[in-house]
């Protein structure tokens, strides 16, 4: 019998799909009704340090091959966001998201996180510094640059406790070097990655774009063929575990993201694609996939792929 | 090629109907043979915004906007000529119990608008319709004339009695529920209200649907903004029934801003 159970820093998960940030997890209801859908982890959406309304819209559009969004993180803040996601008791891991501005912002919002760690129920904290359309953040902020990112990663392991995971870009040069940055700088894994991008579509009867913000960051079927190629690159680069995020709808992508390099793969777009109930179909086919190919665990895949 | 499941269109409008002070119908010069009462459409107005609006009729595409903000504010300067972009028909619709006689409709404000399209799908499949309209004052009511084209009998509440009954729509639903044969009710509008006639029905054991409003971003079941209980109001709503809609924690309690905070 194939079996999807892996680790998760201190804890087992049923399996390795994990709701990315962002989609869903706006609330602790919609966090636990994903688990109910059958992920085994959670990334509640990122948390900066005051209430943002994000951009104006429209945030999503489709296109041909993914979406396109410009949410420009909208969040509740940190203070009632950790009191809306706090009290996690679930066998699915949650994990928190932050955004700052800088590596003091980074160091301020570790610092809150830890705080509330005792109440919070959280397995680790995510750093996104990778966001491609919102001012003051990410990549308009220059935040993917090997500098840059051990500088916020020691500021965030500086203040807080919990397991580090940096998440990347996939529209920086040389994904394996930032990753390998994060890594001697403290972080536990690297999420690779956000969306692409930023990207436009234009309307062709107003003949103007259609995001509110103008452009924004790519997701879903379009750039899983880049995510699979960073992970590859970052699997060479780095020790610690990667989450693969991107593109990713069925149990046969996520095998694929397994075999270049990643020990979890995370999934927002799939939602728009196959609706709610996507991560508990994903994790069936894994298994389907794994035992028609006499694979039993997990680690034997990871990786797998010269 | 493949294609988009929810493409942008955009219509010019045909008319604009000044309703009251703060209400403008817009009518646009398309169809939507596929809406169903209840659905929305995500209204873009390049450099304002995209918000939800019911669809009021589906033929010709009619929505009713009232003045509050930016988008809505910019839907007012529409003249007949301009132009309406929107994604479309989306959420759930209201659902019609099979072999029903006679339904109970019960709108505020400008939540009689997706009652009259309900009510005008009814009639077109032989279905009575009974309406109550609630309102602050006779200037808020909207939608009265159209109404009573398509339902059988049309009640009107006013707070302060300048039209119709004095008091709420609850005392006229009740009579009506406690009256008549009525096999199904919906509601739309203040969450108070519809808490109240969810309630009234659960007690009476009447089926009943309400048309719940969150803050609405992506629309498409994506970005989570309008999480109401473990659901989103734009994909598994906006249409819920009475009891899955009180078994919320947030229903008639607590809404969410922009940015996720509970208000
Ligand atoms: C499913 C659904 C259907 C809807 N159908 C309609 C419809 O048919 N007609 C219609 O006019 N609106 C409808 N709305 C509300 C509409 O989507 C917008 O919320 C409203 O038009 C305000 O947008 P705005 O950009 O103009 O205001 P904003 O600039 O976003 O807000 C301006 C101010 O108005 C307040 N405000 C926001 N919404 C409302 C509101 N509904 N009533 C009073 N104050 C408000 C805000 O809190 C803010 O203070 C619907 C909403 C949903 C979720
Ligand atoms: C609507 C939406 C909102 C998002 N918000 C965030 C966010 O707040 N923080 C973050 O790190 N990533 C965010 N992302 C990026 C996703 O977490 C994920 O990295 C990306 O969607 C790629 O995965 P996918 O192809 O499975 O969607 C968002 C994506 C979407 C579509």
């Amino acid at each position: 019998m194939a079996s999807l159970e892996c680790a998760f820093f201190k804890k087992r998960i049923k399996n390795p799909i994990i709701l990315a940030s962002g989609v869903l997890g706006m609330t602790k209801g919609s966090l636990e009704a994903a688990c109910e859908n059958g992920c085994g982890g959670v990334i509640a959406k990122s948390l900066t340090l005051e209430p943002r309304k994000g951009h104006d819209g429209p945030n999503i559009v489709e296109t041909e091959c993914g979406l396109l969004n410009a949410m420009g993180y909208p969040n509740p803040g940190i203070e009632s966001g950790l009191a809306e996601f706090g009290g996690w008791a679930r066998d699915e891991a949650l994990i928190i998201s932050i955004v700052g501005k800088d590596a003091g912002e980074f160091g301020q919002l570790a610092a809150r996180v830890e705080e509330a760690k005792k109440t919070l129920g959280a397995s680790a904290i995510e750093a996104a510094i990778s966001c491609p359309h919102t001012p003051g953040y990410g990549t308009m902020a220059g935040q993917g640059t090997p500098e840059s990112i051990k500088e916020i990663t020691r500021a965030i392991k500086d203040k807080c406790s919990l397991p580090l995971i940096i998440k990347l870009s996939p529209s920086i040069p040389g994904e394996g070097k930032a990753a390998k940055a994060a890594e001697d700088a403290g972080a536990d894994a690297i999420n690779m990655g956000n969306s692409l991008g930023p990207g436009m579509k234009i309307d062709l009867a107003r003949r103007k774009p259609i995001l509110g913000f103008g452009v924004g960051g790519l997701t879903g079927p379009a750039i899983k063929p880049i995510i699979v190629r960073a992970v590859h690159d970052i699997y060479r680069s780095v020790k610690i575990p990667i989450i693969g995020t991107g593109g990713i709808t069925t149990g046969e992508d996520a095998i694929e993201m397994m075999m270049a390099g990643a020990s979890w793969v995370s999934a927002g777009s799939a939602v728009y694609y196959r609706g709610p109930k996507a991560f508990g179909e994903i994790a069936k086919e894994m298994k389907a996939w794994m035992e028609g190919n006499g694979v039993k665990s997990l680690p034997e895949i990871t990786g797998c792929c010269p | 090629m493949k294609k988009v499941t929810n493409p942008i269109r955009t219509a010019i409008v045909r008319k604009v109907v000044d309703e009251n002070y703060r209400v403008k119908t817009i009518e646009l010069e398309c169809d939507l043979p596929k809406a169903l009462p209840g659905q929305f459409l995500m209204v873009w107005v390049p450099g304002a915004g995209e918000k939800p609006m019911s669809i009021g009729n589906s033929n010709p595409l009619t929505i009713s906007v009232a003045n509050v903000g930016k988008v809505s504010g910019e839907l007012h300067e529409l003249k007949p000529g301009g132009m309406v972009s929107f994604r479309g028909p989306l959420g759930k619709p209201f659902n019609i119990p099979e072999r029903a006689k006679c339904i109970l409709v019960v709108g505020g404000g400008y939540g009689v608008v997706p009652m009259y399209f309900l009510a005008k799908v009814a009639r077109e499949n032989k279905i009575d319709t009974l309406a109550v309209v609630g309102a602050k004052t006779a200037k808020d009511i909207v939608w009265e004339k159209q109404l009573f084209t398509v339902c059988k009998e049309v009640f009107i509440t006013t707070d302060d009695g300048t039209r119709g009954m004095k008091g709420n729509v609850l005392a006229e639903a009740q009579r009506l529920i406690e009256g008549k044969k009525i096999d199904s009710v919906y509601a739309c509008g203040p969450e108070r209200m519809m808490e109240a006639v969810a309630r009234l029905c659960m007690q009476h054991n009447v089926p009943c649907e309400v048309s719940v409003e969150r803050y609405m971003k992506c629309g498409v079941g994506v970005c989570g903004s309008c999480a109401i209980g473990g659901k989103l109001c734009c994909v598994d709503g906006p249409v819920f029934s009475a009891q899955e809609a009180l078994s919320f924690p947030e229903f008639g309690k607590a809404h969410r801003d922009a940015s996720g905070r509970r208000i």
